[in-house]
């Protein structure tokens, strides 16, 4: 995509959790792929596929009895590597940012969002004094669109769009070069997607050296604001491609991306047969093979991501000399 | 047919959150009713349900006026209501296992005894496996929940289905999945259909018409001045 220094570099992160009775669940396996500066990636796929587990993993909020393997670099820092101390001192807010999925349950519900605000700034940044603070609140909220005359409300009294801007404007205040947004439109309709989306986006560009990871099973929201999506199936990355050739011509290659696509309402609306496999019992070969229309007998043995696609015989490509054996 | 006629509802009277609504679902139709968030038509479905008593206006339900809400109204129009909301983890019991949660409404109408088989049917209809039967609501993901509340709302044979925003939490291919499963059900039976929901483009392709929140209640009275 671009010649710069990705601002997170992920290399074969796999995330296992330990069950009682020995048993083990693959919620992410041998995820590869890079965010640049200025670039969104959308992270797509049915939800339990392990979306959620990877975002936890890059912020180090994974509970006790989940493993780590891989590497996932923030410039010079291995998060998965580093301690409680290190992320919470100096990552979390300051250099990933997170957008959460539900912010009237990520704000706190007790105190208004002023009070939030202020508090925010005060540990993120350098900002010192009473009057400084208050003004360094008001700017904070000011971009994120969060209307002045609402900072003096509880979490309670705002509206779902209005929440979701004070938690992106919480999420902003760090100057966090990369935004992380777990499913930041669950819930909402349409036109509150379209314009968080929006907003997102507008982060992104407002100044070229930051990046987006978004987290979300909103296809029709990936499509508005996404660069490159990463299609995930039982954990595992099956598509990494560019936004535009996934949504419109030539499509998506892999055939759960196909499936995923044509389950919308605007396209043929008919869902992929069968339910995805439970990740604490996956088979050896490819994942989707069970409800797939183009299994044969290949699929027993796991495909690589080659070529932007993870599958024995992805639907092929428009253009002849992208096609590999 | 399912009148809602002249509702005015809410959680306070000085102050509804539905003012003056009136909609007709007629016997194996199937009506969306679009809108923002907020607007009520939340509220709107729970009257259709007969889940909220109206502060005021009329509902009729095949000819007869309804008199008494939730819990108190009679079985016989209680039972011919299914309904699925929009949050699962919300509207399903945490401590009942996934078959208990489908043969709910058995047990309490006093069918004990088709419960094996109606469970199993309809789990293999909405797709669900006998390893899935088994778990708590914790235990499993938003789509198979929103599976099992299907299912649940299926098990008595209703002859009115009220889904509110079902699928908002759900990804296309369960999305694509739920509504096939509620079509092939209003095939067999016959059964009208109320899908409450915010997408245009799904309300327009599940349902026979789809009617915007400002056709079904008067503008005018907005604030009530």
């Amino acid at each position: 995509m671009t010649e710069r220094t990705p601002v997170l570099s992920v290399r074969g992160l796999s995330v296992r959790f330990l069950l009682p009775g020995g048993r083990r669940v693959a919620a992410v396996t041998d995820a590869h792929f890079d965010v640049a500066p200025g670039e969104c990636l959308a992270l797509i796929g049915e939800s339990g596929c392990g979306k959620s587990v990877l975002a936890s993993a890059l912020l180090g909020l994974l509970p006790a009895n989940a493993q780590t393997a891989g590497g996932a670099l923030l410039g010079e820092l291995d998060l998965l590597t580093a301690g409680e101390h290190t992320l919470a001192r100096t990552v979390r807010g300051r250099r990933i940012g997170l957008i959460p999925q539900s912010p009237a349950a990520h704000l706190t519900p007790v105190r208004t969002i002023r009070s939030q605000t202020e508090e925010t700034v005060a540990r993120l940044t350098g900002v010192r004094g009473r009057a400084a603070l208050r003004a360094a609140a008001e700017r904070a909220a000011g971009r994120a669109e969060f209307p002045a005359d609402h900072l003096d409300r509880y979490p309670h009294e705002l509206s779902g769009g209005l929440a979701q801007r004070a938690a992106t404007a919480l999420a902003l205040i760090g100057d966090a070069p990369l935004l992380l947004a777990d499913e930041p439109t669950t819930g909402l309709d349409r036109d509150l997607v379209d314009r968080t989306v929006d907003e997102l986006r507008r982060h992104v560009d407002a100044d070229g050296g930051r990046a987006l990871l978004m987290i979300t099973h909103d296809l029709a929201a990936a499509e508005r604001v996404a660069d490159r999506v990463a299609v995930m199936y039982a954990g595992r990355i099956v598509e990494l491609t560019d936004a535009k050739a996934f949504f419109g011509t030539p499509g998506p290659r892999h055939p759960y991306s196909r499936g995923l696509l044509d389950a919308l309402p605007d396209r043929a609306f008919t869902p992929i047969p069968g339910m995805p496999p439970e990740l604490g019992a996956l088979p050896a070969g490819c994942a989707f093979a069970a409800r797939c229309d183009r299994a044969t007998g290949d699929c027993a043995v796991l495909p690589p991501l080659t070529d932007s696609v993870a599958c024995h015989h992805p639907v092929p490509a428009a253009a002849p000399e992208d096609i590999r054996a | 047919m399912l009148e809602l006629r002249a509702i005015t509802a809410g959680y306070d009277r000085r102050a509804p959150a539905v003012r003056d609504a009136t909609l007709t679902v007629s016997p194996g139709e199937a009506v969306g009713l679009l809108g923002p968030s907020g607007c009520g038509k939340s509220t709107l479905a729970r009257v259709a349900a007969l889940l909220h008593r109206p502060d005021s206006g009329e509902v009729v339900v095949d000819g007869t006026p309804v008199r008494r809400w939730r819990h108190r109204a009679p079985r016989e129009l209680r039972t011919a209501f299914g309904v699925v909301f929009q949050q699962p983890r919300l509207s399903a019991d945490p401590r009942l296992r996934l078959t208990d949660l489908i043969a709910e409404p058995l047990r309490a109408t006093g069918r004990r005894a088709s419960v094996p088989g109606r469970v199993a049917d309809l789990a293999g209809t909405v797709g669900l496996t006998p390893d899935l039967l088994t778990r708590r609501p914790h235990e499993v993901s938003d789509g198979q929940l929103q599976r099992a509340c299907l299912a649940r709302a299926l098990v008595l044979r209703p002859r009115w289905l009220i889904c509110d925003e079902m699928t908002a939490m759900l990804d296309a291919s369960t999305t694509a999945a739920l509504v096939g499963v509620v079509e092939d059900y209003r095939a067999s039976t016959g059964a009208g259909l109320l899908a409450v929901g915010h997408d245009r483009t799904l309300l327009d392709r599940w349902c026979d018409r789809t009617a915007g929140w400002h056709t079904v209640t008067p503008p005018a009275l907005v604030c009530g001045t």
